[in-house]
This record gives C-alpha cells, sequence and structure tokens, in this order.
C-alpha cells in the first residue's frame, strides 16, 4: 500500500507535465521550414554543440538558410560521413547545383609586383601579422602571404606561390573556409563559369596603388570603357565586374595598363620576370 | 542580506559550478568555441536555474518531504526541469521571437543539464530557505556565465596560437586549458570565508 503513494505522485506529476506540454505545443505551434525539419531529422540529436552551435536544432537551422556556402554539410562530428552525404543531399537538391562556386583571391601583388616596408618576424600567420601595422607589405589591402587560408582549407586547394595566395580552381569547393579566416577579406565566393575577375582589393588612388604595386588597380577607367556590356565599374578607385552582366571576354584584361584583371581563358601568365624585380627593388 | 551576498559570492567564485564542482562540463566545453554562443548559453543557464529552482523548492517541501518519498528526489526533479524547460522555450518561440533567437537554443541543451540539477539539489542538501534557493541559484548561474566567457576567450587566444605541439591540437589543448582556469579559481577557496568572518 505505502507502495501506492510515491508510484501515484511520479504518474501524476508525470501525467501532469505531458498534458501541459501536449496542450501547449498546440496552443504556441509554431510552423518551421519544411528543410529544417528533413535536416533535423538527419542529424544524431546529440545536442553536443560540437559543430560550434547550440544545438542539432541551431545547426538545422542554419544550415538550411545559409545560401553562400558558409556553412557545410560536413560539420557534424557525431554523425560523421553518413550523415554529411545525407545533407548535401537534403541541400544539395536546390542550391548551387547549377551553379559551381569557387574562392577568388583579390590580389595577386607577389613578392616581384609588391612592396614590403619593413620585415616581419612575429608569429607566422596573417592574423598576427595584419595586427601589427596592417602587415609589412605597403599596400594594405593586399594579401599578406602568411597562409592562413591554406592552413584552414580541407581540401588543399589554396597554396601560397611566392608571397600571395593562389587557390586551385579543381580542388576548391567554395566552402569559404578561407574567405572567413582572411583577415584582409581578399578572398571572395564567386561563380566558376566566371574567368575573368579583378585581382586586386585597393582602394587607394591610383598614383599610390602604383607606389605601393605594379600590379594593382590603379582606377585607370580603361576597363570600363573597354567593356561592351557595361559589366566593369570602377567604384573608389578600384574596378569591379557585374558577374550578372559579365561575359568573359576579357577585352577588359587586355586593356588593363597593370594586369589587375585577371583572365583565367589564357593560361595565366608567367610571374613577373627577374628584371622587374630589381626595378621594383631600385625604385 | 549579508548571508544573501556571502550565498551569491561563494557559488561564484568558490564553489563555481563548473571549477570547482564539475559540473555542466558538456556545455562548458561545447558551446565555449564562440564567444556570443558562450554568453547566450550562460544567460541561459542561469535563467533555467532560478526557474527550477523556483518550481523543485515547493515540490520538495510540500510533496516529496511531506509523503516522505525525498529517495524519489532525482527522477522527480528532472521530470519537473525537462518538461518546465520545453514549456519555457515554446513559450518564448510563440511570444517572444527575438529573446528566442538569442536564448532559446541552449535550451535543448539545458533540459537534463547536470549543472541544473545540481543545483536544486544542493540547494535542499544545504538545507537553504526558499528565498536563499534562488539567490543561490543565480549565484549559481552567473559563475556558470563567467566560466563560460573565461573559457570562451581562452579558446579564442588558443585558435589564434600556432605554437600548440600537433599531438595537442584540439580536443586535449582544451581540456589542459579548462583544467589550469578550474586550478586558478582553486585560489579562491576561503576568500569569502575571510572577507566576511
Amino acid at each position: 500500500m505505502s507502495m501506492l503513494i510515491p508510484v501515484g505522485i511520479v504518474v501524476v506529476i508525470g501525467l501532469v507535465a505531458g498534458i501541459i506540454l501536449t496542450i501547449a505545443s498546440k496552443v504556441m505551434f509554431v510552423p518551421v521550414d519544411q528543410m529544417v525539419l528533413d535536416i533535423r531529422e538527419v542529424l544524431p540529436g546529440a545536442n553536443c554543440g560540437a559543430c560550434g552551435f547550440a544545438g542539432c536544432d541551431d545547426y538545422a537551422t542554419a544550415l538550411a538558410e545559409d545560401t553562400d556556402g558558409t556553412i557545410t554539410a560536413s560539420m557534424c562530428p557525431v554523425g560523421g560521413a553518413d550523415v554529411a552525404q545525407k545533407l548535401a543531399a537534403i541541400k544539395g537538391v536546390d542550391a548551387g547545383a547549377a551553379d559551381p562556386k569557387v574562392a577568388v583571391v583579390m590580389c595577386h601583388g607577389n613578392e616581384a609586383s609588391a612592396k614590403r616596408i619593413m620585415e616581419y618576424k612575429g608569429m607566422a600567420t596573417c592574423k598576427a601579422a595584419s595586427q601589427l601595422y596592417g602587415g609589412n607589405w605597403a599596400c594594405a589591402h593586399g594579401c599578406l602571404g602568411l597562409g592562413d587560408c591554406s592552413v584552414v582549407c580541407d581540401y588543399d586547394a589554396i597554396c601560397v606561390e611566392d608571397g600571395v595566395a593562389f587557390i586551385d580552381r579543381e580542388k576548391c569547393v567554395a566552402c569559404g573556409k578561407c574567405a572567413k579566416v582572411c583577415p584582409k577579406h581578399i578572398i571572395q565566393i564567386q561563380s566558376k563559369n566566371k574567368l575573368v575577375y579583378v585581382a586586386c582589393s585597393s582602394n587607394n588612388k591610383g598614383a599610390q596603388t602604383r607606389k605601393q604595386c605594379t600590379a594593382g588597380c590603379i582606377g585607370c577607367m580603361k576597363c570600363q570603357k573597354a567593356c561592351k556590356f557595361d559589366a566593369v565599374v570602377v567604384e573608389n578607385n578600384l574596378a569591379k565586374i557585374d558577374p550578372e552582366k559579365c561575359k568573359n571576354c576579357g577585352l577588359c584584361a587586355k586593356e588593363c595598363p597593370t594586369g589587375a584583371i585577371l583572365n583565367l581563358r589564357v593560361k595565366k601568365k608567367a610571374p613577373a620576370p627577374a628584371p622587374k624585380k630589381e626595378e621594383v627593388a631600385a625604385s | 542580506m549579508k548571508e544573501i551576498i556571502v550565498i551569491i559570492m561563494s557559488v561564484i567564485l568558490v564553489d563555481n559550478f563548473v571549477l570547482s564542482q564539475f559540473l555542466g562540463i558538456c556545455p562548458f566545453l561545447g558551446v565555449s568555441k564562440k564567444m556570443d554562443s558562450a554568453t547566450g548559453m550562460g544567460f541561459a543557464v542561469t535563467f533555467v536555474m532560478v526557474l527550477a529552482t523556483a518550481a523543485t523548492w515547493p515540490i520538495q517541501k510540500f510533496l516529496l518531504d511531506a509523503y516522505g518519498i525525498g529517495y524519489l528526489q532525482t527522477v522527480v526533479f528532472i521530470l519537473v526541469i525537462a518538461s518546465l524547460v520545453q514549456l519555457v522555450e515554446m513559450t518564448l518561440k510563440k511570444y517572444m521571437p527575438p529573446l528566442y533567437k538569442s536564448l532559446g537554443v541552449f535550451l535543448p541543451l539545458i533540459t537534463t543539464n547536470c549543472a541544473v540539477l545540481g543545483v536544486t539539489i544542493t540547494n535542499i542538501d544545504d538545507g537553504l530557505t526558499y528565498v536563499q534557493s534562488l539567490f543561490n541559484a543565480l549565484g549559481a548561474g552567473i559563475g556558470f556565465l563567467l566560466a563560460m566567457v573565461l573559457f570562451a576567450g581562452l579558446r579564442g587566444k588558443l585558435e589564434d596560437c600556432k605554437m600548440v605541439p600537433v599531438a595537442f591540437q584540439g580536443i586535449p589543448i582544451t581540456l589542459v586549458t579548462a583544467s589550469i582556469l578550474s586550478l586558478s579559481f582553486m585560489g579562491f577557496s576561503g576568500v569569502v570565508e575571510g572577507l566576511f568572518a
């Protein structure tokens, strides 16, 4: 008989809680995106937070709402490759399948073309270097060349050549990790079909850019005039190509006096020849 | 008044739930990667701790103790806390979407969090009054928030540091950091008693 009281109490508490929750879930129903539910279904539900989000629901919402590929399907360490594949399938049905993307470094000022103003001997990371007077290059907008992006890349797609990051477009999956980690914010995720891009991020005036880097955009407007599709606009001393209008014709790249616009249809030009290097050093 | 200050100070610094009593280690390690997640989690835990205490203390006194079934404490508390958190989550989601955005995502993580259960049981075991219990829960939550913020800051610094040996990268160095942080909190032992003696 004495056993009945505790059993009864627990049953009653459980029943009351259950009824309240049931009523509450009906009364306070909020519609949820179907994709979030699908993703949530696949996730293990451990709510461990190891993905960096505050639980499976949070990750599911973030992944479903993600449009630029910064949140990938492979972030759940509990689920592993299996879950990642299923998530990619859910996400991939409508996202990004038609238009593959790739990371692009908006700078190509290498040892030969860009100038350094000091010797940097600190921690060999871009983040650390950028905190010290914005890095040791003359140009404050350029690639620091210490390879934070190549370290963070899971696909071995980035290497630093001659003081500037270079992305292997075949290996790159546009996960966006490099773009996130770059302290200069010069890596962008662009459409893979766009083969012409401005490899410079400097907003400095032409003369100043010239002094800092021979490969920088000086805002001379030649590209803007050359473009037949009005795709190139020079804003703040920097050319910008509108991906909607650009037809990959490469006229702007041909016109560019400093070679700041790169055309990947023609093979990438070999790095500046040795004599030029001396010229820069002498000037 | 002095009593309440002593309770709050000692539960924040001396008997810190995470760093001295080792409760709630899972969110401490899991959600401390980003500073904003860590603070959000800290506030959510504080909120739920106070709420859970407010609900479980009367249940213990007027239900469990009254019928002499104190041994059901753990089962009943877990049941009550879990349903309470679910209810709070639903309420927030419906009526306070902005608050839900910042706090609500952490609530499922707290449902069966041992720090929350720990604070409710400690309140009973230490024989605190209702008001004292509420302040103890508040202090425990603030202590948890403090630990989360400190640790999130440290992890941020760790991520920038490339000097970590390969074998220690990731989880190992995180655990070592946590233990050193915990060690430093041992320095607080006796401080509060000394201050208010």
